[in-house]
C-alpha cells in the first residue's frame, strides 16, 4: 500500500472500510509522522496518542462487528485547540487557560467522535484566534511546511500546517476574519468557511460571536466536503445555528463543474499591497474558469474598502466581552492568590499575566469602542458598514452565482516580519473579512505557486449564505483542471521535512 | 456628609415633593434556568445545579427559555404594556465574581414590554395609577458568601464562597416611570404598588413572589424637589428593600433624610444606599461618581425575540382576572368596605377567605375567623397566615358547626386551637375534647334548676320582674357546663321556670 500519510481522507476511509488497512494502522502512521516532524513544524499543542488509538480501535471493532461505518470513520484529524474536548486540555493558544481540562465536548468534537473520526490532538493557533500568522500563540509559532522560516498563516496555522506536512489528512479550523482560508492559501491546502450558523459554535471558545465559524480543512476539495458534512447541521445548543438541511456539499464535490455559471470578479480585491505573483495566479484562475465554460464578469463592491475597519471594531468589541469570563475565579490560570489580595486584584494580575499583547490590544480596543459616548461612533458605525457589505454581496449575488478573488494579498511572509506592525498583519485578511461580516460561505483552494517565491497562492470562491454547495462544485472543477495541468496535486511539491 | 438630625416627616412634606422610582426584580418560577436546562429548585447543594452555560465555561452558549419569554409577555400584558414585535437581549458588562461570564445577559433599549401602568388601591379606596416604563428579561447572578468577617459583608472577610445555583435563573425587571403626585402618601403608594405587583405576579402563576425568599426584590429610588419645581432633584437608590413594610419605611426615611440634607444647604449625593431592617434607616453604599459604564451591546449569541401578534393576543386572552378587579368583585360579594378589603389584602387573607367560602362558609364568618382568631395566632407565631396548619376547608367546617348551633364562638375557638395543635379535623377535635354545646334538655334543665336553687336571691329578683338579673343565672349555667351550654336556650328555660316573660 502507498504511504498511508500521503493518501487523502476519502482514500483512507475506503481502505479502512474495505478492511485493507485498520484505523489503528492509519492512526499509528500519522502519530509516527507527528513524532518525526512536529518538532520542526510545531503544528500540535497537544497530541492525544492514547485517546486517538482508543478511538481507532473502537472503529476497527465496529467494522469487525459488521457495523456500517460513516464515510470518514477511522480517519485521523487535527483539531484546532479552540474546540473543547472532554478530558483533553484546551488552551485556545493562551496561558490564561493553563491547567483547564474541559468537562464537556464541543458539538463539533462530539460529531467527529460519533462519525468515528480519530482526533490526533489539538493544533496551534494565534491566541484566542486573534492573528494571521500563529505567532500570537502563547506556546510559540508554527512553521510553514513550504518554508519553515515563514508563517503558516493564522489563526489556524497549526491545522493548516498539519495538513501540508502530512501529519493529518483532515483538520478543523475556525474562521472569524479568514483564519481557515488564509492559512489554507499560504500552505497550499483547502479550507472552507461555511455559512454563518452552518456549523455549531457550541464548545468553540468564542472570539467574536457574530463572526466566528468553524469549518473543514483538508488537502482536497472532496475531503473538505466529506468533513463539512460530518460537522455541519442544526444544533439546538447554539441559538444561531441554522435549522435547515445542510446543502449537499459531497454531491457537489463529486460533480465539479462551472459550465453555465456566472462568476464575478470583485474589482476592489486588487491593487496596492497585492503581490504580483498572487495576481498572476489569480488571473490565470479566472482564465481557467472561462475555459471551463463559466461566464466571468467584473462586479464592484465599494463598501468592501471599509470592511477591514468595521471588522476591527466589531470583533474587538465582542471579544472584550467574551473574554471577560477569564477572571481566575472558576478555571485556568490564577495569579496572586496568596490570601492577601482581593478577588479584583487576583483577576487583574491573572489577566495581566495570562493574556498576550494582541489579545490585550483587542480587549482594550473593544472596551473603548463600546463605552458610552463612543458606542455610536465606533460600534454603531461599524454595524452600519456591516449592513452595507451585506448589501453589496446581495447585489452581486443577484447577478452572479459565485464571486472569486485572491484569498490573501501575498504569499506566506517570514516569521517576525509583521509581528510589530499590526496594520500590516491585519491586511492579510483584506479579502476574507467581508465574507465574515456578511455571513456568507467561502473556500480557499490552491491555484499555483507564486513565480517570485515559489510559495502557494490561494483562490477564494465566495457563495451566498446557504449555498455552500456552490463552493464545492466550482472548487472541484478548478482543482481537477489545475491538477490536469500540473500533472499532480500542488501539495506534492511541498519540500521534504 | 453626616446628617445628625432628620427632619420630621411632616416638615419634610411641607417643603418638598417626593418623586419615586421603583425597580422590582421578580424571579420567575420556571422549572429551568433562562439560558440553560439546569433546575431552579431552592435548597440544593452549592453548585449542584450548574452546567457549562451557567458557569460561563469557555465555549458554552445560551439558549432562551421559551417559558421565560412567555412569562415576561404575560407580566407585560397584565401591566397594560405594549409588547415588542422584535427585541434583542443585550450584554451588560461588569466584573463580579458571582457573575460567571462577567456580563449579565439582559435587555437594554429593546425591552420585551414597555409603556404600561398598574392601578393600585390605597387604604381609603383611592386608586393611584403607577406608570410602568418597561419590563425586561434578564438572568440572576450567583451568590457570594463572605467568610471570616464579622458582618457577613466582604469587608474583613478572609475569603468568599461562590454558589452558582442561582446564576441564570430568569428575572423580570419591572421599572416604573417617575412616580409623582403621591405627596405625603408616597410611602403608602410605594408599599401598595409592590403589594399589588406581588398579587399580580402570583395571580399570573409565574412566580410565588415571596419577598422573604428573594423571589421579589425592590430597589427604591427617591428624590425631593421643592414644591412647585418641575425638575427632579438628585436621587438616592436604596437597594434590596425586601418586605412591604421595609418599602414603606425606606421611602419615609429617605424623605426625611433628603429633607435634612437639603434644609441644611447640602446636596444629595447620587449613590447606592443599604436599608437596615432593624432600625429602618439607610446608609451609604458605593458612591456613583460617574454613571457606571456597562458597555451594553446586543447579545450576539442569541437570536432576536419576535413574538407573533397572534401569540400575544392568545396570551392576553388567557390572562386571569387581575387582582384589583377581583378584589373589587369580592368586596361587593362580601359586602365590605374598601378599607376592610385592604386589611384583608395586607393580612394575606384574600385567597384563604375565597377558599373558605368555596368550602361552604358564609363570607362574613370566613372573614371573621381568618382576620380575627387566626390572624392573631399567626401574628403571635410570627408566620404568614397561609402558613398556619389549618386548611380553609377546616375553617369552613368550624363555621358550619357554629351555624348549626353545635358550637358557640368560645367552643369554636377551642376547636380551632385543637386543629392547629394537630388533633385532627374540627369534628374529631369536638369529639375528643367534648366541646359540643349542651343542648340536651334534660342536662340543661338540671343545670338550670341547680342554678336557681343556688342563687335564690337572684331568682327572686327575676320573679319580681327584674328580668335583666337573669343574666347572672345564665352565667351560672354556663359556668356549670364549662361554657358548653346553649346560652340562649338556658335563658329561655330560666325565664320559663321563674314564670316571667321577656
Amino acid at each position: 500500500m502507498a504511504d498511508l500519510i500521503r493518501l487523502t481522507a476519502a482514500e483512507l476511509a475506503a481502505e479502512i472500510a474495505a478492511g485493507s488497512v485498520s484505523s489503528v494502522e492509519v492512526t499509528e502512521a500519522h502519530l509516527a509522522r507527528v513524532e518525526a516532524v512536529d518538532e520542526k513544524v510545531h503544528a500540535f499543542l497537544h497530541v492525544d496518542r492514547e485517546g486517538a488509538l482508543a478511538q481507532a480501535r473502537a472503529v476497527d471493532e465496529r467494522r469487525a462487528a459488521g457495523e456500517r461505518l460513516g464515510p470518514l470513520a477511522g480517519v485521523p484529524l487535527a483539531l484546532k485547540d479552540i474546540f473543547t474536548t472532554e478530558g483533553v486540555p484546551t488552551t485556545v493558544g493562551s496561558k490564561i487557560l493553563q491547567g483547564w481540562i474541559p468537562p464537556y465536548d464541543a458539538t463539533v468534537t462530539r460529531r467527529l467522535k460519533e462519525a468515528g473520526v480519530v482526533i490526533l490532538g489539538k493544533t496551534n493557533m494565534d491566541e484566542f484566534a486573534m492573528g494571521s500568522s500563529t505567532e500570537n500563540s502563547a506556546f510559540g509559532p508554527t512553521g510553514n511546511p513550504w518554508d519553515l522560516t515563514r508563517v503558516p498563516g493564522g489563526s489556524g496555522g497549526g491545522s493548516a500546517a498539519s495538513l501540508a506536512s502530512f501529519q493529518a489528512p483532515l483538520a478543523i479550523g475556525t474562521d472569524t476574519g479568514g483564519s481557515i482560508r488564509q492559512p489554507a492559501a499560504v500552505t497550499g491546502t483547502v479550507g472552507v468557511k461555511p455559512t454563518y450558523g452552518g456549523v455549531s459554535r457550541y464548545g468553540m471558545v468564542a472570539f467574536s460571536s457574530s463572526l466566528d465559524q468553524g469549518g473543514p480543512c483538508a488537502r482536497t476539495v472532496l475531503d473538505a466536503a466529506l468533513l463539512h458534512e460530518v460537522i455541519a447541521g442544526h444544533d439546538p445548543l447554539d441559538s444561531t445555528s441554522i435549522d435547515a438541511p445542510v446543502p449537499d456539499v459531497v454531491e457537489a464535490a463529486r460533480n465539479g463543474s462551472v459550465a453555465g455559471l456566472r462568476i464575478g470578479v470583485v474589482r476592489e480585491f486588487r491593487g496596492e499591497g497585492y503581490q504580483a505573483g498572487v495576481l498572476q495566479r489569480f488571473d490565470e484562475s479566472v482564465a481557467l474558469l472561462r475555459e471551463l465554460g463559466a461566464e466571468v464578469v467584473e462586479v464592484s463592491c465599494p463598501s468592501f474598502d471599509l470592511a477591514l475597519a468595521a471588522y476591527y471594531l466589531i470583533a474587538p468589541s465582542e471579544c472584550s466581552s467574551n473574554l471577560a469570563r477569564f477572571d481566575a475565579m472558576r478555571y485556568g490560570l490564577r495569579i496572586g492568590d496568596d490570601g492577601t489580595r482581593s478577588a479584583e486584584e487576583v483577576t487583574s494580575l491573572t489577566r495581566e499575566a495570562g493574556f498576550g499583547p494582541e489579545v490585550k490590544r483587542r480587549v482594550m480596543l473593544g472596551t473603548y469602542a463600546l463605552s458610552s459616548g463612543y458606542y455610536d461612533a465606533y460600534y454603531g458605525s461599524a454595524q452600519k458598514v456591516r449592513t452595507l457589505v451585506a448589501r453589496d454581496f446581495e447585489r452581486a449575488f443577484a447577478d452572479v452565482h459565485v464571486l472569486v478573488s485572491p484569498t490573501t494579498p501575498t504569499t506566506a511572509f517570514p516569521i517576525g516580519e509583521r509581528a510589530d506592525d499590526p496594520m500590516a498583519m491585519y491586511r492579510a485578511d483584506l479579502c476574507t473579512i467581508p465574507v465574515n461580516l456578511a455571513g456568507n460561505a467561502a473556500m480557499s483552494l490552491p491555484c499555483g505557486l507564486a513565480p517570485e517565491d515559489g510559495l502557494p497562492v490561494g483562490l477564494q470562491i465566495i457563495a451566498p449564505a446557504m449555498a455552500d454547495d456552490r463552493l464545492y462544485r466550482v472548487g472541484a472543477a478548478v482543482e481537477a483542471a489545475f491538477q490536469a495541468r500540473w500533472g499532480h496535486p500542488i501539495i506534492e511539491e511541498v519540500p521534504a521535512l | 456628609m453626616t446628617v445628625t438630625e432628620l427632619v420630621s416627616y411632616e416638615d419634610a412634606l411641607a417643603s418638598y415633593d417626593p418623586v419615586m422610582g421603583l425597580e422590582v426584580h421578580v424571579e420567575l418560577g420556571t422549572k429551568t434556568k433562562m439560558f440553560c436546562g439546569c433546575a431552579t429548585t431552592l435548597g440544593a447543594d452549592p453548585n449542584a445545579q450548574t452546567c457549562p452555560t451557567c458557569l460561563g465555561l469557555p465555549g458554552a452558549l445560551p439558549v432562551v427559555n421559551a417559558v421565560g419569554v412567555e412569562s415576561a409577555i404575560r407580566i407585560g400584558l397584565a401591566l397594560n404594556c405594549e409588547i415588542a414585535e422584535w427585541c434583542r437581549f443585550a450584554r451588560k458588562n461588569y466584573f463580579y465574581p458571582d457573575m460567571p461570564k462577567n456580563f449579565q445577559t439582559s435587555q437594554y433599549d429593546e425591552p420585551i414590554a414597555f409603556n404600561g401602568y398598574l392601578d393600585v388601591q390605597l387604604a381609603d379606596g383611592e386608586i393611584f395609577r403607577v406608570g410602568i416604563e418597561r419590563a425586561h428579561m434578564e438572568e440572576d447572578t450567583g451568590k457570594s458568601t463572605h467568610v471570616g468577617g464579622a458582618t457577613g459583608r466582604i469587608h474583613g472577610a478572609s475569603h468568599s464562597l461562590l454558589d452558582y445555583n442561582r446564576a441564570g435563573i430568569p428575572l423580570i425587571e419591572i421599572v416604573t416611570r417617575p412616580i409623582e403626585g403621591a405627596g405625603a402618601r408616597a410611602p403608602e403608594v410605594a408599599r401598595a404598588y409592590v403589594a399589588e405587583l406581588r398579587e399580580l405576579i402570583r395571580a399570573l402563576g409565574v412566580s410565588e413572589a415571596r419577598m422573604e425568599m428573594g423571589q421579589l426584590r425592590c430597589d427604591v429610588n427617591l428624590s425631593l424637589r421643592p414644591h412647585g419645581r418641575e425638575a427632579f432633584g438628585t436621587r438616592s437608590e436604596t437597594k434590596n428593600v425586601n418586605s412591604l413594610r421595609s418599602v414603606e419605611r425606606a421611602v419615609r426615611f429617605e424623605v426625611q433624610r433628603h429633607a435634612a440634607v437639603l434644609d441644611a444647604g447640602g446636596t444629595i449625593v447620587q449613590e447606592t444606599r443599604h436599608f437596615h431592617e432593624e432600625n429602618g434607616t439607610t446608609t451609604s453604599g458605593r458612591v456613583k461618581e460617574e454613571a457606571e459604564d456597562y458597555r451594553y451591546f446586543p447579545e450576539p449569541d442569541l437570536v432576536p425575540v419576535a413574538p407573533s401578534r397572534e401569540w400575544v393576543e392568545e396570551l392576553r386572552a388567557g390572562l386571569p382576572e387581575l387582582p384589583l378587579a377581583r378584589r373589587n368583585r369580592l368586596r361587593e360579594e362580601w359586602g365590605i368596605s374598601a378599607h376592610e378589603m385592604q386589611s384583608v389584602l395586607n393580612a394575606g387573607a384574600v385567597e384563604l377567605i375565597v377558599a373558605t367560602v368555596e368550602a361552604g362558609a358564609e363570607p362574613a364568618a370566613a372573614r371573621k375567623w381568618w382576620m380575627g382568631e387566626l390572624a392573631r395566632r399567626a401574628n403571635e407565631q410570627g408566620v404568614e397566615l397561609a402558613a398556619l396548619p389549618i386548611t380553609p376547608a377546616r375553617v369552613a367546617r368550624v363555621t358550619a358547626l357554629v351555624a348549626e348551633g353545635a358550637l358557640n364562638d368560645k367552643l369554636a375557638r377551642q376547636a380551632i386551637e385543637g386543629v392547629l395543635a394537630g388533633e385532627g379535623d374540627p369534628d374529631a377535635v369536638v369529639e375528643k375534647r367534648g366541646l359540643r354545646i349542651v343542648s340536651d334538655e334534660g342536662a340543661l334543665g338540671k343545670a338550670v334548676d341547680e342554678a336557681i336553687e343556688a342563687n335564690a336571691a337572684v331568682a327572686d329578683k327575676v320573679r319580681a320582674g327584674k328580668v335583666a338579673a337573669a343574666g347572672a343565672l345564665v352565667g351560672a349555667v354556663m359556668k356549670a357546663t364549662r361554657g358548653q351550654a346553649d346560652a340562649a336556650r338556658a335563658r329561655q328555660l330560666i325565664l320559663e321556670r321563674l314564670g316571667v316573660a321577656e
